[in-house]
């Protein structure tokens, strides 16, 4: 119990991964649906994270550099993408995406 | 000892934070539990003894991507409430957590049916900071180069998705200039 090991972390990542796939499933807005993006991100660093540090392994580290560098690049394409929405339509609900034409 | 506490009480605040994040009806609300949420997981980090790992987080994640959802949520109507999709709440909390443990199969699968072994092994005598340098800038430079291309790309897109008129300011304009503006915008919904 008090020996933290790394299946403590293990099962944590998975409770925080769930939330965040809880939050993908029931959000319609879609800023809220990148909130939950990143908590998806996030849960998986801690796993690598814990993997590397009880392993003695730096790869672990290293991919969640990584995955870091990727959610900071999704987001800035991602917002760029939903302003523009914002300004032809007005609203940034998952509904009203439903036909690729603008 | 102290270690177990910091992660028992690290774990119920981050738990706590994204659990908010996720069914709160608030935009701001949320974007303030997941900022508080990602300086909790990088204590995680530091309890690991991955120290430039939490600096990175806290400052990539609550410095700069909290800012830019900050700057972004100014364009948005965030004061009216969200609108949820309201399904079988079973059926989406059963899926989630089907998947979640999923994926942590898949990581920890290896680990139980073989001894592992490091592939790039903690240097001895290096700090962490040290350690991450040695190994990024040799084994990973070029997926380290390629990310610094793709983070280009993407501010480049940022700036031309985002920027388009961003030169033109309502205030420094006058009545007259204005008029044709919303005259033209109205031309356009009309066409």
């Amino acid at each position: 119990m008090m020996e933290i090991g790394l299946n403590h972390y293990l099962v944590l990542s998975t409770i925080l991964f769930a939330i965040g796939l809880i939050g993908v499933m029931r959000r319609k807005n879609l800023l809220m649906l990148f909130f939950a993006t990143e908590i998806l991100l996030n849960a998986v660093n801690v796993g690598f994270a814990a993997i590397s540090h009880y392993y003695g392994d730096l790869t672990g580290q290293m991919f969640a550099f990584f995955v870091i560098a990727i959610a900071a690049s999704e987001l800035a394409v991602g917002l760029g993408l939903l302003i523009v929405w914002h300004k032809r339509h007005g609203t940034i609900d998952l509904d009203t995406m439903s036909s690729m034409r603008g | 000892m102290f270690e177990a506490v910091a992660f028992y009480l690290f774990a119920f605040l981050t738990i706590t934070m994204f659990y908010i994040t996720v069914t709160t009806a608030q935009a701001l609300y949320a974007l303030s539990a997941l900022a508080a949420g990602m300086i909790f997981i990088s204590a995680f980090f530091f309890i690991l003894g991955a120290d430039f790992l939490g600096a990175v987080q806290i400052i990539v994640y609550t410095g700069a991507v909290m800012a830019l959802y900050a700057f972004g949520m100014m364009f948005f109507d965030t004061t009216r409430e969200v609108k949820e999709k309201n399904g079988n709440k079973y059926i989406v909390v059963g899926l989630s957590v089907l998947a979640a443990v999923m994926i942590v199969a898949i990581f920890s699968a290896p680990i139980i049916s073989t001894n592992m072994q490091a592939f790039y092994p903690m240097i001895e005598g290096a700090g962490n900071t040290q350690m991450v340098g040695m190994v990024l800038f040799t084994k990973y430079l070029v997926p380290f180069e390629v990310a610094a291309i793709m983070l280009l790309v993407a501010m480049v897109a940022g700036i031309v998705l985002a920027g388009k008129k961003m030169d033109l300011s309502l205030t420094l304009l006058n009545a007259e200039e204005i008029q044709e503006i919303e005259d033209e915008k109205n031309k356009k919904v009309l066409s």
